[in-house]
């Protein structure tokens, strides 16, 4: 299948540097009709992976209007096992399809010798870790074509035999590969949270010159055992306030960068998504605005 | 603690709750917290179990959420997706669903769970065009027992014990569904020809004749295969097409 004579109908692929929801089922048929004016849209490519039928019809119809973002949830990038060639087959021709302006995964495992187990699960960060990983984003860049952008994770727990922060982690692995990183600002707020460290630190620890991406989302709450606050990241909700603040400290120091709002979970009719996207792209501009200097600083 | 092994412990835990939490996790006390794995767990089985309700909305309807998602929960604990791809995990619920001792007693929620989970696999399904009225209507009626058809990649045949093809019509609407008039065996065409799909119960001999069409018999042959008194093979062949459950024909 080529994709050149689909190309002249549609919009250029590199997304802007502007706010991006994603794409629903339920809200197509307005945005069809209103085509308001937004960055982009990214999809899950698990949920494109059929043969044919509607949701590849919407897709098409969207992708002729507005730049696409490829996230994939299922290719279990940090698991010890080699990567699937049929998935990463599947990955493949739905970038030639759809030509997406970037590609992403997460840090994270999600199959097993039981199967696939539909969530984003965590890794210990070791040397040994470390070469899999590479190995494995080597193996996706190769397959596809292309650069591709890994997202820092979510985590609730972490593992004894780490021996490496996250942030040196994914540094090394955007070194060693190439790749590019997605930068979730909710995700730094949950671990910072949930792990007990400064997201403020995080962030001057994170290699940002590589981040291509910005993804937002809600959290919800939750207790450990010893009863101590415990994030979860549910994107069911809003962006919080501690998000949002942490997200304009990350666009003073990196610039304007394509930001997307995760809403997925209980998703809000369209003009609530939306709305949460031109909040983002506002947020975006007053963080430009302020002068340099004027960063938050380290909580004391 | 090799990785292989870190995640094998890990994964283990996830999928059984009698294990313990990983002894090398660590909450903010330095040590397993029972809690923060449940998240994990949790997703797991929550994502799972959301996978099904998608797949079987009027089997869920028709024994209500509580009982469909412990159904569904015990099926996600003993069949994990073999692909990333959820869009076909869940294909073997129905079958699950006839062997689940609790649901016995609804005879037919099986036949239901197959409709819904044909109807997905045709959503999905490749696209191609349908042949059409018109293009049926410029054979030689000489030829017509020769003719083979090939069927449409979304079509897909269903043979009933119960009356499930109403059953789920009747459940397309919100509100009360009314009963089947007639409770009776049926079978049903899954079609999608273009953006939509549709669900048609088949006229007696429809299933066997359809049947004996897409294996590949010629229209003479087919016309046989219900061995049903004055069947009138034309107008199947008219309701087929109709429907978009045809390709080709040769």
């Amino acid at each position: 299948m080529s994709a050149s004579p689909a190309s002249p109908t549609r919009v250029a692929a590199p997304l802007p540097k502007r706010g991006g929801v994603g794409l629903k089922a339920d809200h197509v048929e307005q945005i069809l009709a209103q085509r308001p004016d937004l960055g982009f849209f990214e999809i899950h490519a698990e949920n494109y992976m059929g043969d044919g039928g509607p949701a590849h019809r919407r897709l098409e119809a969207i992708r002729a209007l507005y730049p696409l973002s490829l996230h994939g949830v299922g290719l279990s990038i940090g698991s010890p096992r080699p990567l699937d060639r049929d998935h990463l087959k599947r990955l493949a021709a739905l970038a030639e399809r759809y030509e997406p302006g970037l590609f992403s995964e997460h840090l994270a495992w999600s199959s097993h010798d039981q199967g696939f187990l539909n969530d984003l699960l965590p890794l210990p960060y070791t040397g040994e870790t470390l070469a899999t990983v590479c190995d494995h984003i080597d193996e996706t860049q190769e397959a596809l074509g292309r650069r591709m952008l890994l997202e820092n994770p979510s985590t609730y727990l972490l593992f004894a035999e780490s021996t490496i922060s996250e942030t040196d982690f994914l540094a090394e692995i955007a070194r060693r590969t190439g790749c590019g990183l997605l930068l979730d600002v909710n995700n730094v707020v949950v671990c910072a949270t949930n792990h007990g460290f400064d997201a403020i630190a995080y962030l001057d620890a994170f290699p940002l010159r590589h981040v291509g991406e910005i993804h937002l989302a809600g959290y919800a709450e939750a207790e450990d055992d010893s009863g101590r606050p415990l994030l979860i990241d549910a994107h069911d909700s809003p962006v919080r306030d501690g998000v949002w603040a942490l997200y304009a400290e990350t666009i003073r120091r990196l610039g304007p960068t394509p930001t997307l709002i995760e809403w997925d979970n209980d998703a809000p009719a369209w003009p609530v998504l939306l709305a949460e996207a031109r909040r983002a792209e506002l947020a975006m501009a007053r963080a430009l605005a302020l002068p340099r200097g004027k960063e938050l600083r380290h909580a004391v | 603690m090799p990785f292989e092994s870190t995640i094998d412990v890990f994964a283990r835990a996830l999928s059984d709750p009698a294990r313990p939490v990983p002894p090398q996790t660590l909450g903010r006390e330095g040590r397993p917290d029972a809690r923060r794995f449940a998240v994990y767990r949790n997703n797991v089985a929550v994502g799972l179990i959301g996978a099904i309700e998608a797949r079987y909305p009027v089997t869920r309807r028709l024994v209500g959420d509580d009982f469909f998602r412990a159904m569904a929960g015990a099926y996600v604990a003993q069949e994990k997706p073999r692909s990333p791809v959820l869009i076909h995990y869940g294909a073997g619920f129905p079958d699950f669903v006839a062997r689940f001792e609790p649901a016995r007693a609804i005879a037919y929620l099986p036949d239901v769970a197959r409709l819904e989970n044909a109807w997905v696999e045709a959503y999905h399904a490749t696209e191609a065009p349908a042949l059409t009225i018109a293009a049926l209507g410029e054979i030689d009626p000489g030829d017509y027992d020769g003719l083979r058809f090939s069927p449409h990649p979304a079509a897909r045949l269903l043979r009933f014990s119960h009356p499930a093809g109403s059953i789920w019509a009747a459940h397309q609407e919100a509100g009360e569904a009314r009963p089947p008039e007639a409770w009776r065996a049926e079978d049903a065409l899954v079609a999608r020809p273009e953006a939509d799909v549709l669900v048609r119960i088949l006229p007696p001999g429809g299933y066997q004749f359809a049947r004996a069409l897409f294996a590949g018999a010629t229209l003479a042959e087919a016309a046989e295969a219900p061995a049903l008194e004055g069947f009138d093979p034309g107008s199947h062949v008219v309701g087929l097409v109709e429907a978009g459950a045809i390709e080709t024909i040769r």
